[in-house]
């Protein structure tokens, strides 16, 4: 990539950088139990969960599977499975 | 139309900074920096000066205080002097690498240990390496018009890095010199307001300060380096057009003084240029082919200048009032690395003059000029440096 | 560069994914919350450390907000400077922000923050601790706990940890004059939100130091970040407290007290405490530290009251 004047960097760009590969395990949101607390999206430090037609969703792109969601669910709707290779 | 006043050269720093408007100022004081920034705060104490001063806790804090003001697309300066320009040396490193334009005013001083308030050029030229570019003024007038210059420079958006206005303390700082003053008008005309190219701006948020792997860092640092060779070319047309304004003609990146047909060269900067041009005016009057360089523009090192102007002598005394510990003199060996392996380059001698403010006077430059004479009659090199009117008897 | 969901659908999110942090990193949580409490309209300065490396690897910035970093020691004095030039242009809706780590705040940055505190810069200063000078592997800083091996003070045959107290950040930021002071946690991420927001209301200098727990350098698994922090609080060794010119006027109440054993047990870096016989004595000694917040910040709720 091009050297930028003084190493300015454009904001935002780190969505170019998939950290769902650091994953060994993954979250698996059980719609039937969910009741839509949002308590899983608050708790992501990567972001990767979000709201999707009035479901939360998991953004696998950037889920590094930390497990905090699946953890902090409180209904545990949240499963946490081994990462498929 | 200028004015003309008698004043002390660090008021006369302060009214060109205060003609450049900067709208954040930030310093420590430090003998012998002091009374720029006594100046300056009367300045706005007075209502005579519209800025924001800062006033910090270190001369770390001064230069970052400033650092981010020009991040934050800020027009600003600061100024310090040995120990505390040391303090600042990391900040300077990495605002010369963010590029970052701002104006600091190098008060030369010995650096400790031992303490020492007397002048000399180590401290300025100990961040020779930081990508700071860096003049040397030998007059109140020239520090005068030279502030506005750098201004100018460090602005200018094929440049933009902080630029050093070095001035002898106690020598150019407290004594009294007639100095012409420009029209603010003509300031303005000659300084437009600062325009960077990146700035902190939340309608278009950028990430500045990225941490670089190996695959970049090296073309980062080459930027720095191509910055500094382009600032040679526009240093010269920056001076220029300041000349054109205020008849005052300082030079470009060097002054050739009396250098045609010279056989010996002097070489020097900072204050004790003026003792220099007097002793080469001696020496010419007793039919001695003695011409000198004065270096107005150290970093980046003007070779190119100083090859047209030293071409044909057969030697070239460099005197310098610093030394790299375990080598020699910092500008003698910029100029020997520029003229290694040219075959018709000539000799150069260093020479160590003034350290922690030993007066470099005429009969100074005559041992000078004498040694430079002994050994080229001689035949036999001088490879060490020579140090100038050490005192041996008092060596342990 | 490839357009991901998260552009379309949650454009207003001002630190995105793609950040480099450690799995289930406090402080990456707790920039989050931290961004969404300011809102767009902040200029943000770190200093060197773990959310600059992880946040700032050149070409991929998860910052939607004007950032800078420049070096270790001096966010407080770039902060200064930012403020001083946005003062000066008339931006008075644009606010400066420090998001620093307890290496900088607590010890090589500390001279600068006391310089911003003396002059009153208009700078609010969010210290996220993690304990240590986690980026670089762990060594111990001003902030690490008493009896916690980090890598320049390690538990050994011959010793067990940091001997010293953690420095009390917020009692020196407060005593500069300060007008708001508080502590929060990523264990209660609304109440975080809403200490930002007050913070954001007035204007000089104001400290908020959250509580980040760190998988990675504490030794504990990813998913327990937040009951860390829980725990953290709830036994008296990280109060919680908001302090306005002076005066507490607002604490976190423990519901129930827990001994601090339950918080040292689950981490790797106070293991050496439980290996031997050796320890006894110093967990008494950070059961006192624990008492002696409860008693100084009335952390335990009354009997009687809800």
């Amino acid at each position: 990539m091009n050297i930028t004047l003084g190493a300015v960097v454009k904001g935002g760009t780190s969505l170019d950088y998939k950290t769902g590969s650091w994953r060994d395990q993954r979250p698996v949101i059980h719609e039937d139990l969910c009741k839509a607390c949002g308590q899983c999206e608050m708790v992501c430090p990567d972001s990767a969960v979000y709201v999707k037609d009035e479901i939360y969703v998991i953004d696998y792109d950037y889920c590094k599977g930390c497990g905090l969601c699946a953890y902090e669910c409180p209904t545990e709707a949240i499963e946490m499975v081994p990462e498929e290779k | 139309m200028n004015h003309i006043k008698v004043v002390e050269g660090s008021e006369a720093v302060a009214l060109a900074v205060k003609a450049c408007r900067p709208q954040v100022i930030s310093a420590y004081p430090i003998s012998p920096q002091t009374h720029i920034v006594e100046w300056l705060a009367k300045m706005i104490a007075d209502g005579e000066l519209e800025t924001e001063y800062v006033r910090v806790e270190s001369e770390f804090s001064a230069a970052s205080v400033i650092s981010g003001a020009s991040a934050t697309a800020s027009r600003s300066y600061t100024a310090s002097s040995s120990q505390g320009l040391l303090l600042m040396t990391e900040v300077l490193y990495a605002s010369a690498g963010l590029r970052l334009p701002f104006v600091i005013t190098g008060v030369n001083r010995a650096l400790s240990a031992p303490i020492s308030i007397q002048v000399d050029h180590q401290d300025t030229i100990s961040l020779r390496d930081s990508g700071v570019i860096q003049f040397y003024v030998e007059s109140s007038q020239e520090v005068y018009d030279t502030h506005i210059a750098a201004f100018k420079v460090a602005e200018d958006q094929g440049i933009l890095l902080p630029v050093m206005v070095c001035m002898d303390g106690w020598i150019l700082t407290h004594s009294y010199e007639r100095v012409s003053f420009m029209e603010q008008g003509e300031v303005d005309s000659f300084l437009p307001p600062f325009q960077p190219v990146n700035f902190l701006d939340v309608n278009d948020p950028k990430t500045w300060g990225s941490y670089a792997e190996d695959d970049v860092l090296m073309e980062f640092k080459y930027a720095i380096h191509e910055a500094m060779q382009y600032a040679k070319g526009r240093i010269k047309e920056i001076f220029s057009e300041l000349a054109m304004v205020t008849g005052r003609d300082h030079g470009g990146l060097i002054e050739a003084y009396r250098t045609e047909g010279a056989e010996m060269i002097l070489m020097a900067m900072g204050s004790m240029v003026g003792t220099v041009k007097e002793a080469v005016d001696d020496l010419r009057s007793e039919g001695k082919k003695v011409g000198l360089v004065k270096i107005r523009c150290y970093r980046p090192f003007p070779f190119e200048d100083i090859w047209n102007a030293i071409r044909g002598a057969k030697v070239v005394g460099v005197m310098e009032a610093n030394f790299s510990m375990g080598s020699e003199g910092a500008v003698g060996m910029d100029l020997k690395a520029k003229l290694c392996g040219r075959p018709d380059a000539p000799l150069v001698l260093d020479f160590i003059a003034g350290l922690g403010g030993r007066e470099v006077n005429k009969k100074t430059i005559g041992q000078i000029v004498q040694k430079a004479e002994e050994v080229l009659n001689s035949g036999l090199p001088l490879h060490e440096p020579h140090w100038v009117d050490l005192n041996p008897a008092i060596l342990p | 560069m490839i357009v991901s969901l998260q552009q379309i659908t949650r454009k207003e999110a001002l630190f995105v994914s793609g950040h480099r942090a450690c799995h289930g990193c406090g402080m990456a949580l707790a920039v989050r919350h931290i961004l969404k409490a300011t809102g767009k309209n902040v200029i943000v300065v770190t200093p060197t450390g773990c959310l600059e490396t992880f946040a700032s690897p050149y070409g991929y910035s998860p910052w939607r907000v004007p950032w800078i970093h420049h070096l270790f020691e001096n966010a407080p004095s770039i902060a200064s400077g930012v403020a001083a030039a946005l003062k000066a242009q008339g931006r008075d809706s644009v606010r400066v922000l420090v998001i620093a780590g307890d290496g900088s705040t607590f010890d090589i940055g500390f001279g600068a923050i006391s310089g911003m505190l003396e002059r009153g810069d208009d700078v609010l200063y969010i210290c996220t601790d993690n304990g240590a000078y986690m980026n670089t592997g762990g060594q111990r800083s001003g902030a690490s706990p008493t009896y916690s091996s980090t890598t320049t003070d390690p538990a050994g045959r011959e010793s067990l940890g940091k001997t010293q107290m953690m420095k009390d950040l917020p009692a020196i930021v407060a005593a500069h004059g300060a007008p708001y002071v508080a502590t929060a946690s990523v264990a209660f991420l609304k109440n975080l939100q809403k200490k930002v927001k007050r913070a954001m209301k007035s204007s000089g200098p104001r400290y908020l130091q959250i509580d980040t727990p760190c998988p990675s350098g504490w030794g504990f698994p990813p998913e327990r970040t937040l009951e860390i922090g829980r725990i953290g609080i709830d036994c008296g060794l990280v109060p919680i407290f908001e302090m306005e010119n002076g005066k507490i006027t607002s604490t976190r109440k423990i519901k129930k007290k827990i001994p601090v054993t339950d918080y040292l047990k689950a981490q790797a870096r106070f293991k050496h405490l439980f290996a031997d016989d050796r320890g006894q004595a110093e967990l008494h000694e950070i059961q006192a530290i624990a008492d002696r917040n409860i008693e100084k910040y009335a952390l335990l709720r009354e009997s009687g009251n809800k």
